[in-house]
């Protein structure tokens, strides 16, 4: 019970930080905000007893923070002052409008909260240790049971290293470079 | 040269203090990844993040002598290869592919649950390297959008 009202808080916070982020005009504030939105998200996966994820958000957390405070630290950005487009901002609330709609006719077929309805994961509890033989739990399905994944997702990183660098990569030729310079100038 | 580049001289030292811990801490992530909370990708964003804290303080030029984009690519291709590989060994071993071919060994001990740890380190060098190269790329960019005008104006 107790659990439920620090997630409560915790959820309260995020919002406000999510809310503080796109209003707010300095961008390093913005960054800043973005930050704490998810360091409360890995105390919540704290507070629901999922370690492994808790780790995996406050590192990858660290590393976009660095990323985004790299990239956006040296860049002049333009605030927009003026909002022209009123229909753009109608459609977009009629979407979401239908969104939350259909959102709770799909939540009514959810379980209650903390109640899971698997079979499929009770099986992984009750013959995870038996069978491959890792305390934890979390890596012996991802890495046995769920194998697949993990290489899919290894197979993600590996294509979008691969477009990173054909479109980051350094530009060489000399070629390349008048290139560059004439499509600045315009 | 060397001096100049970077961050001011406090930074500098707490980096050198840190670099070996950190990456201590990322290896002990990985390789208990099967006993305690952890896994692959969380230590070798944390291995990866220790070459980026080096890239920050001391400037590209200095982290590049010591692992180059090019290396860390063919380390990032090293770590699918070896997935890829007990996969394929678990193929023709048991039937399967990605069959845990190894024994299970007894429980909280190191050199147990089979192939996983052999994946957490394959896992890692991949993560790792790799986001290690997306931050170098990253700054090739800026030094090429932000750096050239100056030259053009000298």
């Amino acid at each position: 019970m107790e659990t439920i009202i620090i997630l409560h808080i915790i959820l309260v916070f995020m919002i406000i930080g999510s809310l503080i982020t796109v209003e707010i005009r300095n961008m390093l504030s913005a960054v800043i905000s973005v930050g704490a939105v998810g360091f409360a998200l890995s105390l919540a996966f704290l507070f629901l007893d999922a370690p492994d994820i808790a780790i995996t958000q406050v590192i990858v957390e660290i590393l976009s923070l660095v990323i985004l405070i790299r990239a956006t630290i040296k860049v002049d950005n333009v605030a927009i002052e003026k909002r022209e487009h009123i229909l753009s901002d109608r459609t977009a609330l009629i979407f979401v409008g239908m969104i939350l709609v259909f959102a709770w006719f799909a939540f009514q077929s959810l379980p209650t909260f903390g109640e899971p309805s698997m079979r499929v994961s009770q099986y992984y509890l009750m013959n995870g240790l038996r069978e491959v033989g890792a305390t934890n739990f979390v890596t012996s399905v991802i890495l046995d049971y769920r194998a697949y994944d993990t290489l899919g997702e290894a197979m993600v990183l590996f294509t979008s290293i691969s477009g990173a660098f054909v479109i980051l990569r350094r530009w060489k030729k000399e070629q390349d470079k008048d290139f560059l310079r004439i499509d600045r100038e315009h | 040269m060397d001096k100049h580049t970077g961050m001011t001289p406090i930074v500098k030292m707490i980096t050198e203090v840190l670099c070996g811990l950190m990456l201590v801490f990322g290896a002990f992530i990985v390789l208990y990844g099967h006993i305690t909370p952890g896994g692959g990708f969380p230590g070798g964003v944390m291995i990866a993040l220790v070459y980026i804290l080096i890239t920050l303080a001391y400037g590209r030029v200095i982290v590049e002598r010591k692992v180059s984009g090019i290396i860390a690519s063919v380390v990032d291709d090293i770590g699918a290869l070896i997935f890829w590989s007990v996969g394929m060994i678990g193929l023709f071993v048991g039937g399967s592919y990605l069959f845990n071919f190894l024994g299970k060994g007894s429980p909280f001990h190191i050199l147990s649950a089979g192939t996983i740890i052999i994946n957490n380190i394959a896992i890692t060098l991949k993560v790792g390297m790799c986001l290690y190269a997306i931050f170098l790329a990253l700054a090739i960019l800026q030094r090429v959008v932000i750096d050239e005008p100056k030259e053009e104006e000298e």
